[in-house]
């Protein structure tokens, strides 16, 4: 098997500065750096991480614990302040639905626009418009502009065309709880039939059960470091018992 | 744990591990060629979404500064040539429309890029994409706004007399690639910087507001030789928007006229190399600025 993702001794400090201002740092460089302008937050404390391709890994963590942080280190929104991050293929993230959607253009325009954003060509996205549309269950509201879309359906165009853009590796930030009940277990059979089609699947959610059924191993975070990595189970009953 | 899949040879080489989040700046604009005309088409269908005239402010504004600057400087303050005022320029309604025209284009790229990539934090601290993409399509949106007002002024100066040669065509061309090249580098830089200090879109501001009084938009070349000396005179020419505005003038506005008033020496020979060379070489700070800045974008947006 090859490597998909090869995480080494990475550390991820914030600076959680007060000012944006040029004048107060002007001022607190001229009275000699006294007093606190700024803050350090360790985010990421010397994580390593090999993950293979085919591999299908549930982040566990609780909320603060830096998967989030993780996943944009993995997708190069981030980047560490030591150690090497190396991906092989093409990661995408699905970080968050929708970023890329903009409420006055029309249902195709985002369409287009999100599958660019994504990392899709223009000969990409027409070959799988329709498969798009269809997933979505948009029909006829594709050409109005999303603004007058129900949340259910902004989400539904907005996770189709994530799913449609055919990455080697997927990064899954919390987005499985999207839009009412069938439509989720929709998604969720599409995400297990990426897994089945040995597509690397990075997720993170706070439905365990959901993970559980989707993912085999697990890795479990604390404060920014992995304190587990096993089977998605035995992670799993380790954090339901603390 | 994985499944038994084996990959063919030539997909492993596709999957060679690289470090994510380092691309080649202008380089990868270039290749997501799709999506900046995307990002473009985006920012044109709703900068003036729910205004009754939408486009058409694009000649609108540009028409009103026109007429109020004619008004006060050509006719008030004498700037036009009329038989009672033979000190004035010939034809000073194109000598200031050109003018105007290629400095707006300036203006609305420069203050639209520096504030591009906090406007588009959404997407910047959740997706890796080239970041250089936006101040790059700031610089295209305003270029769609410009071309108008550039036909404008072509018919403008047909009605005037106008019949240019290859000359003519090149110093236009060099003029709006000088102003093009200052702006993309200009806007890359103070983009960049704006993520960390917000003063930079003030900064901005206060540097266009000086943009059109300190290149030879409104007044003549010969003014600023007449009072400031030759050495000053120099000086004031490296502005490369000054150098752009000249070109422009040599382009539509002299062809129009007797041919008396002439451009600066040199201009063709000297000055516009210099200002396509100082262009590109703010171009090169803004890109190198924005990747050494551009790292920590997504955490302090
Ligand atoms: N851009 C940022 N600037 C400062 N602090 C941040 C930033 N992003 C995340 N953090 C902090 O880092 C910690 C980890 O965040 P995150 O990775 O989002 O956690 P999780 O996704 O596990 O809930 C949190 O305490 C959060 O406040
Ligand atoms: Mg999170």
């Amino acid at each position: 098997m090859t490597a998909a993702i090869e995480i080494r001794n990475i550390n991820k400090q914030f600076v959680l500065r007060h000012t944006r201002s040029l004048k107060e740092a002007l001022v607190w460089l001229l009275r000699g750096r006294k007093g606190d302008l700024s803050k350090k937050f360790h985010a990421l404390r010397d994580l390593s991480i090999d993950v293979e391709h085919g591999e299908t890994v549930a982040l566990l963590g609780l909320n603060g614990s830096g998967k989030s942080t993780l996943l944009k280190h993995i997708s190069g929104v981030m980047l560490p302040d030591s150690g090497t991050v190396r991906t092989g293929g093409r990661v995408a993230g699905l970080i968050e639905v929708g970023a890329g959607f903009h409420p006055d253009l029309s249902g195709r325009d985002n369409v287009y626009l999100n599958g660019a954003i994504l990392g899709m060509t223009e000969a990409q996205i027409k070959e799988k418009f329709d498969s798009i549309v269809e997933f979505a269950e948009i029909g006829e509201f594709i050409d109005t502009e999303v603004k007058f879309y129900s949340s259910g359906m902004y989400l539904r165009l907005a996770f189709s065309v994530a799913v449609h853009t055919d990455p080697d590796v997927f990064l899954v930030d919390e987005i499985l709880a999207v839009g009412d009940e069938p439509f989720q277990r929709k998604c969720l059979a599409k995400i297990k039939e990426l897994a089945a089609a040995g597509k690397t699947l990075i997720v993170v959610s706070h439905d365990l059960d959901l993970v559980a059924h989707v993912c085999e191993r697990g890795v479990l975070l604390e404060h920014g470091s992995v304190v587990m990595d096993g089977p998605v189970g035995d992670v799993i009953s380790r954090l339901r018992n603390r | 744990m994985t499944n038994g899949r084996t990959s063919p040879t030539h997909q492993d080489a596709e999957r060679a591990l690289v470090a994510p989040g380092t691309g080649n700046g202008l380089a990868d604009v270039f290749r997501s060629r799709f999506l900046l005309k995307l990002l473009v088409r985006k920012e044109l269908r709703i900068r003036y979404r729910g205004s009754v005239l939408g486009l058409l402010w694009t000649y609108v504004k540009p028409g009103v500064q026109f007429v109020a600057f004619y008004i006060a400087l050509g006719v008030f303050l004498g700037l036009e040539q009329s038989p009672t005022n033979r000190g004035g320029l010939p034809n000073y309604a194109v000598y200031l429309f050109s003018g105007i025209i290629l400095v707006n284009f300036f203006t609305e790229s420069l203050s639209t890029a520096t504030r591009s990539i906090v406007n588009n934090s959404g997407l910047i601290n959740k997706i890796y994409l080239p970041r250089e993409l936006f101040p790059v399509s700031s610089v295209w949106v305003s270029a769609v706004h410009f071309l108008p007002q550039m036909f404008v002024l072509i018919v403008a100066c047909l009605f005037s007399g106008w019949r240019p040669g290859l000359l003519e065509a090149y110093t236009a061309v060099a003029g709006f690639l000088i102003i093009a090249l200052l702006a993309t580098g200009l806007g890359l830089l103070f983009g960049a910087v704006n993520v960390y200090f917000r003063d930079s879109e003030n900064f901005v501001d206060l540097l266009l507001m000086v943009a059109t009084w300190i290149s030879p938009v409104l007044y003549s070349w010969r003014m600023v030789q007449d009072k400031a000396g030759e050495f000053w005179f120099s000086v004031y020419q490296l502005n490369p928007i000054t150098i752009a505005v000249e070109s422009f003038h040599h382009a539509f506005w002299l062809p129009t006229t007797s041919g008396a008033e002439g451009s600066p020496p040199d201009l063709i020979t000297l000055w516009i190399p210099v200002g396509l060379l100082v262009s590109l070489a703010i171009l090169f700070l803004g890109q190198w600025t924005f990747r050494r800045l551009e790292g920590r974008f997504a955490q302090e947006l």
